[in-house]
């Protein structure tokens, strides 16, 4: 009787800790980056199976951990204690406990290798969007090879349709991760790997690199954004409607002066419509339209840009962009221009 | 009281440094493994000649793989002299086996310097620095043999107990054995398979 | 101890004569004693854990909030790198072979390992390896590519200087050293087992430790290659782990993880013998399942050796690549499974005493089998795209270091702390220490998992605001703190019963292998005379069992009424020297090289042609 009572007691001890998990999963959520808040089918795939090893994982801890546990307290030396009987082994136990463990891992084993193939490919839809992503040290690079259009560090994306990535590094290991919408893969030079995702609901999405890959390995950030379709066509003709640049007033004239000067930003830069073409930093042309600087680093803010055209490398250690002599004057001028450009 | 001259007594039977240096070459094999999977797996992904077809001349290296395998034989008749404690045989033979070595090296260097005035150098593309490499660390075992074995021919000079001696000779002899079989696998699959994949 | 010693003649004039000294500064440095070697490996690597452990308390401070300004971000990229490589070379690996060293001759009734100059030799490499990777700390250009070191970050063009090339060649002059100490312990588990003491009477940790060997001999070369091609790389030009010449960084990933992935097991097997003889001794009954750990010890060695690229899981090796990988990885849970019963199984029914030897051990079962778990989570390859590289896998890996290995080691050094100098630590202490370190690691450790899941990379020296990751990183790394007082603790202990700890008289655990039938500490020759075994835990077949106690004299006939002792040796820490004086001269002056090739050539001489050299020494009255 008391030993089922025990028993019993144990098995409600599953309640509060399964609402414990519960909860946490709920509190774990709420962060920008979490796994737990997955939003396109491949990470619900990815989560569903984590929380099935999760659950397995647990299961077993709590089950062996409470054996564990009854037994050092139940055989715990008393005075006086003969000396226990010398048991060599069980060979009916061990076959017993070789066999369970094999069950279980078969349960797992069964949906990881569906998973496996299921996410390699994407769904065989034709209305798709191709998006070729590069990796730079430290930032990301996205040209978007059927629409001719080339951002940095904000991937936009429709919602609901099937985004098909091809990765591409320009010079070390980097790796893709937007762990709401997928997990991650690896960016590597002289490789082409592909990956796939759907953003089923509208939003910004957090994502970072996953690979060290050097000095500001930990501010290689980016954003996706998934915008409903006609948002994302509108800005996709935004982006597409290259005419030469006109300055809309002085300041933003001297700016692009400055900007296409030589030695200076447009070496690295690309901006459409202007005599900038260097493709050795961020493509600019939509600057205006982007939430951050410098790869999700920084809001994009006058300030902030102020700060960053200041000095690259107290901003970003390491950074690539080298810190050029420039005036306040010049600073507020390419300020000006920068934000000119939607 | 030679001490040591005493068999040691192993729970085998086996001499302890009989067991380490097989132990060592089960080591080896996966190094020269890997050195050798590098190779193949950087074949004909060179975006630059030279090219193997361009410079290997396969007549050439069997001569020398041919005298690598002979001395091999050296090295068995070597073994088995000092067995038979006859002093003047292990002598002869330990000799014919080092030159036989050096032989070896002195066509690997004549290889090397033709190969470097057609333009292969370590640097120049995937081929070089895998061919060098892996021939190189090859090159660098039949060095240290030709070593060790004349150290072997100079210590026959010394009186030292002859079971001792045969037991130092046997297993420089599986060394020697080793660093020529590796070179087979490395003509087999490098000059005789290679050229032309 | 009355003993009389004798000295051994030595053959012939050698280059260097045997060092005389038995006691002092030089004693030290010349000794072969397996014993000795062992007492400094245990110290330096405590050195080196504390080195690790003040690496990772940096990194700690740092990532306590997000605008933490401890460190700037190179330096932490440095410190994370130190940080494992050090603790896994330089702390635990040798912490293990303190162990081997000291213990198995005892256990397996030798009076010294195999090649004992080799196991002198193989410590220097250790000690000098140590210090040369540690040599950028001095020259600003600490080593900052992960411990793992992929290519192409470690190409010239990335990591310009000699940072990387510490690292890469460090590493190179321990792999040479971890490699011969591994020929060493095979041939001495093989070949000098007491008479009676068949491979499966052995003491499991023999077992563990003939494993662990097996798998450094064929994993260590591997990345050997990896490393030597990497140094052509940087010194001399080549093209493997170059993009421009078409190179396959991968390449490097494969010859690392056939290394790295066997390497985790190097780790933790050791750390399953030491568990697999505190357990027993502590509840007083024999391992359960003997035969069956045993087996389960060799599958796990294999089995290490077809999972490698569980690590690479997201380089896009494609779904059938991955499937296999993940199916290999989740098959060795099962004789992982079968060592956490069988361990558990030992205890049921036993008298359990609660040393802290044995809370060591029990910690050890308990968060070795978290950090299993959370492996198995890691396996199934699509689930693992959101865990790789994030510090859900950092707490994985450290709840088996830290949780399984450190816990491991700590349980042996409590339990054979009166073996080595015939005290006991103090276990009230000892209890404080066990308790401070098992909150503080779990503390630290488990909101990593949190975090990881919560989408925080690894390697990032900060971390956005925005993310939410502040709190659990603060958790951790309050709980980092507690760990070091654990730790703190634990050097108090140490210190406080070297001196005045309770004498441990002869077998104070009742324990059950043969190094317990010796004296604490053992005489430099081990057994008077060498016992003929039995019974697996023969000590305790005779304490209990009324097993006979037989004894033969060891080795050939000439030793019948004397034990020779080898000899001193300068040989091992030159030799060492000179390969390492090789290392530096690549990395700045070809001279140098030269020159030290050709003295460790000539080194290799001295040693072989030194002779025997030694003393004859006569126990007398101290044979049972
Ligand atoms: C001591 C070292 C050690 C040990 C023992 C292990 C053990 C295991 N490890 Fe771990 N691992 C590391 C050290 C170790 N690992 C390190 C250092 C890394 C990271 C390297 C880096 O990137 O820097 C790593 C990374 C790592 C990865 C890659 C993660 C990533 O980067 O994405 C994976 C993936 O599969 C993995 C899996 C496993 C598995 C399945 C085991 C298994 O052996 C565990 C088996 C044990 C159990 C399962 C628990 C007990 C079993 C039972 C109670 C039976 C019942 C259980 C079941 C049926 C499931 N490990
Ligand atoms: C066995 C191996 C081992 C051990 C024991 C540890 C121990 C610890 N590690 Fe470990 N760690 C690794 C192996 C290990 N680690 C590896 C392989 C990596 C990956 C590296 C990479 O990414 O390349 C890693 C990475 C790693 C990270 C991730 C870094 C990153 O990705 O950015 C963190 C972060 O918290 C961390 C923390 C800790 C802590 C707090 C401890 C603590 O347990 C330390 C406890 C010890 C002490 C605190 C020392 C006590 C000191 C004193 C008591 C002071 C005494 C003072 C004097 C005598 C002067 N480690
Ligand atoms: C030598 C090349 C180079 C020059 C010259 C250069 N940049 Fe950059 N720039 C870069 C690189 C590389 C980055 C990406 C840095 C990062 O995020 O790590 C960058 C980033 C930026 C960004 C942030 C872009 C984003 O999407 O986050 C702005 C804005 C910018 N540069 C403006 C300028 C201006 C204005 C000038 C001239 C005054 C200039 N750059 C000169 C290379 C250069
Ligand atoms: Cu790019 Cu990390
Ligand atoms: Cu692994």
């Amino acid at each position: 009787m008391v030993r089922s009572g025990n028993k019993l007691k144990r098995i409600f001890s599953i309640v509060p800790l399964a609402s414990a998990v519960a909860w946490a999963q709920g509190a774990f959520a709420q962060a920008p980056q979490s796994v737990f808040a997955p939003a396109g089918p491949v990470a619900q795939t990815q989560l569903n199976l984590l929380s099935l090893t999760l659950w397995i994982a647990i299961g077993i801890f709590v089950v062996v951990g409470s054996i564990l546990l009854y037994t050092v307290i139940r055989f715990r030396a008393r005075p006086g204690d003969p000396i226990p009987k010398q048991i060599q082994g069980n060979t009916t136990l061990e076959v017993i406990w070789t066999v369970i463990p094999i069950i279980i891992l078969i349960v797992i084993a069964v949906p990881t290798v569906r998973d496996a193939f299921g996410l390699a490919s994407p769904p065989p839809v034709d209305d798709v969007l191709n998006v070729r992503v590069i990796g730079y040290q430290w930032w990301w690079a996205f040209e978007y090879p059927d629409l001719g259009i080339v951002t940095a560090n904000e991937l936009r994306v429709p919602v609901g349709k099937v985004v098909n990535l091809t990765l591409e590094s320009n010079d070390v290991i980097h790796s893709f991760w937007v762990p709401r919408l997928a997990g991650k893969m690896d960016v590597i030079p002289n490789r082409v790997n592909t990956m796939w995702f759907v953003a089923e609901e509208a939003g910004i999405y957090y994502g970072q690199c996953a690979e060290f890959c050097g000095t500001s390995h930990a501010n290689m950030r980016f954003r996706v954004i998934a915008q409903p379709e006609n948002e994302f066509h509108a800005w996709v003709e935004g982006r597409r409607a290259v005419e030469a640049f006109s300055p809309a007033n002085d300041l933003v004239a001297r700016g692009q002066a400055i900007f296409e000067s030589t030695g200076t930003c447009f070496a690295c830069h690309n901006v459409d419509g202007t005599a900038a073409n260097g493709q050795v930093g961020p493509d600019l042309t939509d600057f205006a339209s982007r939430t951050t600087i410098a790869a999700g680093l920084l809001a994009n803010t006058p300030e902030n840009l102020a700060r960053w055209l200041r000095d690259p490398q107290a901003v970003k250690p390491g950074a690539l962009m080298p810190r050029l002599p420039l005036s306040d004057d010049d600073i507020q001028a390419l300020t000006a221009f920068l934000y000119s450009l939607e | 009281m030679n001490h040591s001259g005493h068999v040691e007594y192993t729970a085998t039977g086996m001499p302890n440094r009989k067991l380490a240096i097989w132990l060592f070459l089960a080591s080896e094999c996966m190094f020269f493994g890997a050195l050798i999977a590098t190779y193949l797996i950087y074949q004909g992904q060179s975006l630059v000649g030279p090219y193997p077809e361009d410079l290997f001349d396969i007549p050439l290296t069997t001569v020398s793989t041919f005298i690598l395998l002979m001395s091999s034989l050296a090295m068995v008749l070597a073994v088995a002299a000092a067995q038979k404690e006859d002093l003047k045989q292990t002598r002869l033979w330990l000799a014919v086996t080092a030159l036989m070595g050096l032989t070896f090296l002195g066509f690997q260097a004549y290889e090397y310097n033709h190969f470097i005035h057609a333009g292969l150098t370590l640097s120049v593309n995937l081929f070089g620095s895998t061919f060098y490499v892996m021939t190189g660390f090859h090159g660098a075992h039949v060095a240290i043999g030709v070593i060790w074995l004349s150290s072997l021919f100079a210590h026959t000079f010394r009186p030292v107990d002859p079971k001792r001696r045969a037991l130092d000779i046997e297993i420089a002899g599986l060394y020697w054995h080793f660093v020529d079989i590796v070179w087979i696998v490395i003509f087999t699959v490098v000059y005789l398979l290679g050229v032309g994949g | 101890m009355a003993t009389v010693q004798e000295s051994f003649p030595t053959q012939r004039a050698a280059i260097l004569p045997r060092p005389k000294s038995t006691t002092g500064f030089w004693s030290w440095v010349t000794t072969v004693d397996h014993k000795r070697i062992g007492i400094m490996y245990a110290v330096t690597a405590i050195f080196f854990f504390l080195v690790g452990g003040i690496e990772a308390l940096i990194i700690r401070l740092q990532l306590f909030s997000p605008d933490m300004n401890v460190v700037s971000a190179d330096v932490f990229n440095q410190l994370f790198t130190m940080h494992g490589t050090t603790m896994v070379f330089l702390a635990v690996m040798p912490l293990s072979a303190a162990f081997f060293n000291y213990l198995l001759p005892l256990m397996l009734g030798a009076r010294d390992v195999a090649f004992p100059r080799l196991n002198a030799f193989s410590y220097w490499l250790f000690l000098f390896g140590g210090i040369f990777i540690n040599t950028g700390w001095f020259v600003n250009a600490a080593p900052a590519v992960g411990w793992f070191g992929y290519a192409n970050l470690t190409s010239p063009a990335y990591t310009p200087g000699l940072a990387t090339d510490f690292w890469n060649i460090g590493l190179q002059i321990l792999g040479i050293g971890t490699l011969v100490s591994a020929f060493n312990f095979i041939v001495t588990i093989i070949n000098m087992r007491a008479p009676g003491m068949t491979l499966m009477k052995m003491p499991v940790f023999a077992w563990t430790t003939l494993v662990t060997s097996f798998l450094i001999i064929f994993a260590f070369p591997s990345v050997t290659v990896g490393m030597i091609l990497l140094t052509f790389d940087r010194l001399f030009n080549a093209n493997f782990f170059e993009v421009a010449a078409n190179a396959d960084v991968v390449l490097w990933q494969h010859l690392f993880w056939i290394f790295g992935h066997p390497e985790v097991y190097i780790l933790i097997l050791p750390a399953m013998g030491i568990v697999s003889e505190v357990l027993p001794t502590f509840a007083r009954k024999p391992l359960f399942g003997y035969s069956v750990m045993v087996f389960s010890t060799i599958l796990i060695g294999f089995l290490g050796f077809a999972v490698w690229s569980h690590h690479m899981f997201t380089v896009g090796m494609g779904p059938v690549v991955n499937s296999i990988f993940s199916l290999a990885t989740m098959a060795i849970a099962i004789p992982t499974g079968v060592k956490i019963f069988n361990w558990i199984s030992t205890l049921w029914g036993g008298s359990i005493r609660f040393k802290a030897p044995l809370l060591f051990a029990l910690g050890f079962v308990w968060m070795f089998m978290i950090g299993g778990l959370s492996g198995v989570m890691h396996s199934s390859a699509p689930s693992n795209a959101q865990q790789q590289d994030t510090y859900f896998v950092v707490a994985h890996f450290h709840y088996v270091l830290i949780g399984g290995a450190i816990f491991a080691l700590f349980a042996g050094l409590y339990y054979w702390f009166p073996k080595v100098t015939g005290r006991l630590m103090n276990e009230k202490i000892g209890v404080v220490n066990f308790v401070l370190m098992f909150i503080g690691f779990n503390v630290t450790f488990f909101p990593m998992h949190f975090l990881g899941l919560m989408g925080m990379p690894r390697r990032i020296y900060t971390y956005d605001p925005a993310l939410g990751l502040q709190f659990w990183n603060q958790v951790s790394t309050i709980g980092s703190f507690i760990l070091a007082a654990g730790v703190a603790v634990y050097l108090y202990n140490l210190a406080v019963s070297l001196k005045k700890g309770e004498l441990a008289g002869e077998d104070p655990w009742d324990a059950r292998t043969l190094e317990w039938m010796l004296p604490n500490p053992p005489p430099v020759y081990n057994f008077a005379r060498i016992p003929v075994v039995s019974a697996r835990d023969e000590f305790w077949a005779r304490k209990y069992e009324g097993a006979p106690a037989k004894e033969v004299a060891a080795g050939s006939e000439d030793e019948e009424d004397g034990i020779h002792l080898p000899g001193n040796s300068y040989f091992p820490i030159i030799m060492a020297g000179m390969i390492t004086l090789f290392g530096y001269g690549l990395l700045y002056s070809g001279a140098l090289a030269v020159a030290a090739i050709i003295l460790t050539i000539l080194s290799a001489m001295g040693w072989a042609f030194e002779g025997v050299g030694g003393t004859i020494i006569y126990p007398k009255g101290d044979a049972e």
